[in-house]
């Protein structure tokens, strides 16, 4: 039933920002839309109701993890996503790349932490998430400037870790 | 037209200029996943470059079809990179 | 109005110059692993400035004329961003996935640990 209400519910915010124009609702949209969002939103929730919570876990209704997860964004995440930026630049106009695939293993369980890493990973600098081992959720990343030949989880990724597990875990 | 339209209308061009820059990639491209990598670059230029003339000729329509554009062309990339992978090893 | 313009001319420029790196990266770096580097980063961090740059003319044209266009323009721009960074970085990890997997190897490289833990 909880997935039910939450598909419906996100389904009807998506419609809501897309059409949100002129109209007698608060100025903002008409009661025509209204109606027509909530019946596709009751259609899209009766399909696809099982897609969100395959796992049976409702963790991230807490909203938290929500207001973690935005700090992250536009903390730590936004600074190292410059800094990668500007590491790229200077091997674009340089050339000096010293590759190489390394093996870390980060210690998180659930899916969507591992997903959370792997793509912060590929938007931080020097790194590249390249295959997962889905026993024990290692990740291999290639990274463009190899300093150590066993590098632990903080030489990739510094504290990302602790921020996914404090939104994901 | 606004006094806004050339300050957005030339970083769309020159977006267009790396787009042919991408295009030579696409084309001497030696192995198969460098022309899929020059792809997905192409793909995202465009989404930011839909998103640019957009705002120049003040027509949000473009910005829509940009999220159509976006979300389909992130699934030929999974299409094209799941056909590469193969389906033998599981 | 004249703060206006030079957030918009910071913005835009920063975002064609990383833009320009993306591409430029794509054709200098020599094996598909570097260049998926240029091309992510630099292209995703580009777009979003650009797309920065549509929003704050959005809501700040929006403040002056009053029209609503203005608005659903911005609103509509954050949701393609919101798309974009979703999609770039997953789609980087396919291609490379894909690539190692169809026996594309790193050219220069120092160490390979997927490699060998293929061949165990």
């Amino acid at each position: 039933m909880i997935d039910f209400i939450v598909t419906f519910l996100l389904s009807m915010l998506t419609y809501l920002i897309l059409t949100a124009s002129q109209g007698e609702v608060w100025g903002i949209w008409s009661v025509f839309e209204i109606i027509t969002g909530i019946i596709l939103s009751f259609i899209v929730a009766f399909i696809a109701n099982k897609v969100l919570f395959q796992k049976r876990t409702y963790r991230m209704l807490n909203p938290l993890r929500w207001v973690i997860f935005l700090v992250y964004l536009i903390g730590p995440f936004f600074w190292a996503m410059a800094k990668a930026n500007i590491d790229v630049a200077y091997r674009v106009i340089t050339g000096k790349i010293n590759p190489g695939i390394v093996k870390i293993s980060p210690g998180l369980k659930t899916d969507l932490g591992i997903t959370l890493l792997a793509d912060s990973i590929t938007l931080t600098p020097g790194t590249l998430s390249v295959d997962i081992d889905e026993k024990n959720n290692d990740l291999y990343i290639h990274w463009i400037n190899v300093t150590t030949l066993k590098p632990t989880t903080h030489h990739i990724c510094s504290n990302f870790p602790q921020w996914i597990r404090r939104i994901a875990e | 037209m606004s006094g806004f339209f050339n300050i957005f209308i030339i970083p769309g061009g020159l977006l267009l200029i790396f787009m042919l820059l991408s295009l030579i990639r696409l084309i001497l491209g030696p192995t198969v996943p460098d022309r899929i990598v020059a792809l997905d670059t192409i793909n995202t230029l465009v989404v930011a470059g839909m998103i640019l003339v957009g705002a120049a000729y003040e027509e949000v329509i473009y910005i829509d079809v940009a999220i159509v554009y976006a979300l389909l062309s992130y699934i030929g990339t999974l299409y094209v990179a799941k056909y590469l992978e193969g389906g033998s090893n599981k | 109005m004249g703060t206006l313009l030079a957030v918009l001319y910071i913005f835009l420029g920063i975002g064609v110059f990383f833009n320009c790196l993306g591409s430029v990266g794509l054709l200098r770096f020599p094996d598909v692993y570097t260049r998926l580097h240029a091309a992510t980063k630099a292209t995703t961090f580009g777009s979003i400035f650009t797309s920065l740059a549509v929003i704050v003319y959005g809501f700040s044209s929006w403040n002056i004329t009053g029209d609503s266009k203005f608005r659903v323009l911005a609103l509509h721009t954050i949701v393609a961003l919101v798309c974009l960074i979703i999609t770039n970085p997953t789609g980087a990890h396919a291609i490379a996935r894909a690539a190692h997997r169809s026996g594309v190897m790193p050219r220069q490289a120092v160490i390979d640990e997927l490699k060998e833990a293929k061949l165990k």
